[in-house]
């Protein structure tokens, strides 16, 4: 037992001095997570709006009020014709054109259409507002559940906590084996009376305590400056994020088993770890508009399930009770990956 | 002409290396046929769950122009809200749709806000033009075009025309960016760890004490590359007309230009990087935490007016910002040279300052 702490601890010392890495790891949640909470947002502001001037009606009139009184509209100019405002949209000086069609006697919106959820959201939100005041006869009412502000954090924070702890505790965990074996002090360590899974255990241990510690850092963070809920309390989400960390740790293990040298360690983690994280778990892009082949693909990985299960237990606040399948899966997958990893772990290094 | 030699020199060094071909040939052919199907933020597959009180053939009805639309998958009938709110707390279902007495009650998991606002907002339509077709309410006089979605609201009627890219595509959206990604890897990361690689086997020693001039050293460390990303932006707009049937709407000489100018600041960006650093993994640590955060910021998934103030007064320094913006410009929207005169001169502006920066850092003797 001393043996192992005293372990523990020279991997501590080998994490503490690296003073960069060290910036980086605990700097990088701290950054990603304000990116992703005030600056990638899908929100409709600052829609610039061309008003077209040539036949204005007492009814555009009206619309262009209530267009520039609202917060998401900005009336940036007023042009002759609507071949003007084409231009001012071409040339990425306008977003939005609102002429009044003298054939349909009714308002036309211009829209341009390279983003296409963009351009389906601004034209809903300016129909609304157009419509607005005079007494909808909509006979339906819209609830927005769990999200009713529709802000981004809400769906990023449980992404980047996937993200984060695969990276962390896969990629360090490996890299730092795999440096020993490239620098020969594995040899070393593996002559020591400490039995050889023990020195693996002891490496992962500081990784474990690190990952809790950024664990730690994003939920206040996120509950504090993001104003992100952890609606289902505090007690499950460790205890999934705990599950998914001792995959992460088994998966590095694996790598390290299969990488000679750090380099390919390294690029193992990030074509296999980290690419598929940000592009399949659902992350940035939805998993149900992909094409079958690659639903397959992202059912396989394991931020999928996490990133699932921490937005029911942190945004929906919804009990254990919904989300055991998420942990089932997650468990399994840590249970298979730690009996490989253990499997192929070899007490002597390959000459 | 010691630069034709340093040429010659570095080129066969990419050839001869195992792993450059393959990564400058297999890469971007990778990015171009995997990448446009999953970088879509289409909402498209909706599972939604049906309360109906009702019971009424209009209900029924309603029932089955939702199942009949493409952007919905029904999940089935629910007797109560509380049941299909358990569909949505175990993820079976995106949104509910309560009909009860005529009245439409929309809920949506609006976690993700994107999904659940577009979700909600495409079911409103559905019912919306449901109603109109079946209720008392006044028929519309003018047929319902493609790319024309006519809502009749009370008083003012409005419709809405589309511009460009009129199938809503998202990868005609995505396919200019890409294209600036790809550049951005060959012309940023591929020199930078080229030179910092140099300078950890310590040949670049041999090379300062040479008569070469630094600043032959540096074009024949960059050329290549610049070379390489101009035949990979060739291979990708030729893959993306050949795979997607999506072609360039503008002038084809304006995403050349633009593409050299963003080249540019990269391979400037990466020669900056590796003059200050020791190793590789600090090279690349340094240029991914940078690159993360121009691409975040560009506007590349989300638009720049969305940010908050702070985040977009970053936009105005940010070359990629301008690039993505050039690029769709002419590729999607067909711009002239006039349409993009303010990106380009902005995007030169930013190469040059940082080209000097790249020259000036780089010393001979350490």
């Amino acid at each position: 037992m001393k043996q192992f702490i005293s372990l523990i601890l020279k991997e501590a010392r080998h994490i503490v001095r690296d003073k960069r890495t060290m910036l980086i790891l605990f700097g990088m949640p701290v950054v990603l997570m304000l990116l992703f909470g005030f600056a990638i947002t899908n929100d409709v502001k600052n829609v610039r709006t061309v008003v077209v001037t040539s036949q204005l009606s007492p009814q555009t009139q009206q619309a262009v009020e209530r267009l520039s009184a609202s917060e998401y509209f900005k009336i940036v100019q007023t042009v002759a014709t609507p071949e003007d405002a084409e231009w001012m949209i071409r040339s990425q000086k306008a977003d939005l054109a609102i002429v009044f069609a003298p054939k349909n006697q009714n308002i036309q919106l211009i829209v341009d259409g390279s983003d296409p959820n963009m351009a389906k959201q601004w034209t809903s939100y300016a129909q609304q507002t157009i419509a607005n005041n005079t007494h909808s006869t909509d006979a339906f009412y819209t609830s927005l559940l769990y999200n009713p502000r529709m802000k981004s954090a809400y769906n990023f924070v449980p992404a980047i906590m996937g993200m984060l702890l695969l990276l962390i505790c896969a990629m360090m965990t490996s890299v730092s084996i795999v440096r020993e074996k490239e620098r020969g002090t594995m040899e070393v360590l593996l002559v020591s009376p400490v039995q050889p899974l023990m020195i693996i255990v002891a490496k992962a241990v500081p990784y474990l305590l690190q990952a809790f510690l950024i664990l730690t850092i994003i939920l206040v963070m996120s509950n504090t400056i993001l104003e992100v809920p952890l609606a289902g309390g505090i007690g499950w989400i460790i205890v999934v994020s705990l599950i998914y960390i001792l995959l992460a740790l088994s998966l590095g293990l694996l790598i390290s088993n299969i990488a000679k040298t750090q380099f390919v360690a390294l690029l193992v983690s990030a074509m296999v770890l980290l690419l598929p994280t940000v592009m399949l778990s659902g992350m940035l892009f939805p998993v149900e508009s992909m094409p079958k082949i690659l639903q397959w693909v992202a059912a396989i990985i394991p931020p999928r399930y996490y990133i699932d299960a921490m937005r029911k237990l942190m945004i929906m606040g919804v009990g254990i009770e919904s989300v055991w399948r998420e942990v089932i899966i997650l468990s399994t997958m840590t249970a298979v990956l730690l009996f490989v990893a253990l499997m192929k772990f070899n007490k002597r290094l390959a000459i | 002409m010691t630069i034709k030699y340093l040429l010659q020199k570095e080129f066969l060094q990419i050839r001869r290396n195992s792993f450059m071909p393959k990564v400058i040939l297999i890469f971007p052919i990778m990015v171009m046929c995997v990448m446009p199907w999953v970088m879509n933020q289409e909402v498209k597959n909706i599972r939604v769950d049906i309360v109906d009180n009702d019971r009424t053939t209009k209900s029924q009805q309603m029932v089955h122009s939702i199942e009949a639309s493409n952007y919905f998958i029904f999940n089935g009938q629910k007797s109560s809200y509380k049941d299909a709110m358990k569909d949505i707390e175990q993820s079976k279902a995106d949104i509910i749709l309560e009909i009860k007495d005529g009245q439409y009650l929309i809920a949506a998991n609006a976690v993700n806000g994107t999904k659940g606002s577009i979700g909600a907002s495409y079911l409103a339509q559905i019912i919306r033009e449901h109603e109109s077709r079946t209720g008392k309410s006044i028929k519309n006089g003018f047929e319902n075009e493609r790319n024309i979605t006519t809502t009749k609201p009370n008083t003012i009627p409005t419709s809405v025309l589309t511009l460009y890219n009129k199938s809503q595509n998202y990868k005609v959206f995505m396919i200019p960016a890409l294209m600036g990604i790809l550049m951005m890897m060959l012309c940023g990361f591929l020199p930078a760890l080229n030179i910092v690689g140099e300078k950890e086997r310590g040949t670049i020693e041999q090379i300062n004490v040479t008569p070469v001039s630094k600043w032959s050293f540096i074009l024949a460390k960059l050329i290549p590359y610049w070379i390489i990303g101009l035949l990979v932006l060739t291979v990708c707009l030729t893959l993306s007309w050949l795979i997607y049937g999506i072609t360039c709407k503008g002038h084809l000489a304006l995403i050349y230009i633009l593409s050299v100018l963003l080249a540019l600041f990269f391979s400037s960006f990466g020669l900056i990087v590796s003059n200050y650093s020791k190793n590789m993994q600090q090279a690349m640590l340094v240029m991914w935490f940078f690159v993360v955060c121009m691409m975040l910021l560009s506007g590349l998934f989300t638009p720049t007016r969305s940010m908050p103030d702070w985040a977009y007064l970053t936009t105005y320094i940010n070359p990629m910002h301008y690039f993505i913006d050039a690029m769709r410009t002419v590729f999607i929207r067909g711009g002239n040279f006039t349409a993009i005169a303010h990106q380009l001169f902005a995007l030169t502006a930013i190469a040059s300052l940082m080209s000097i920066w790249a020259v000036l850092s780089y010393r001979k003797n350490s």
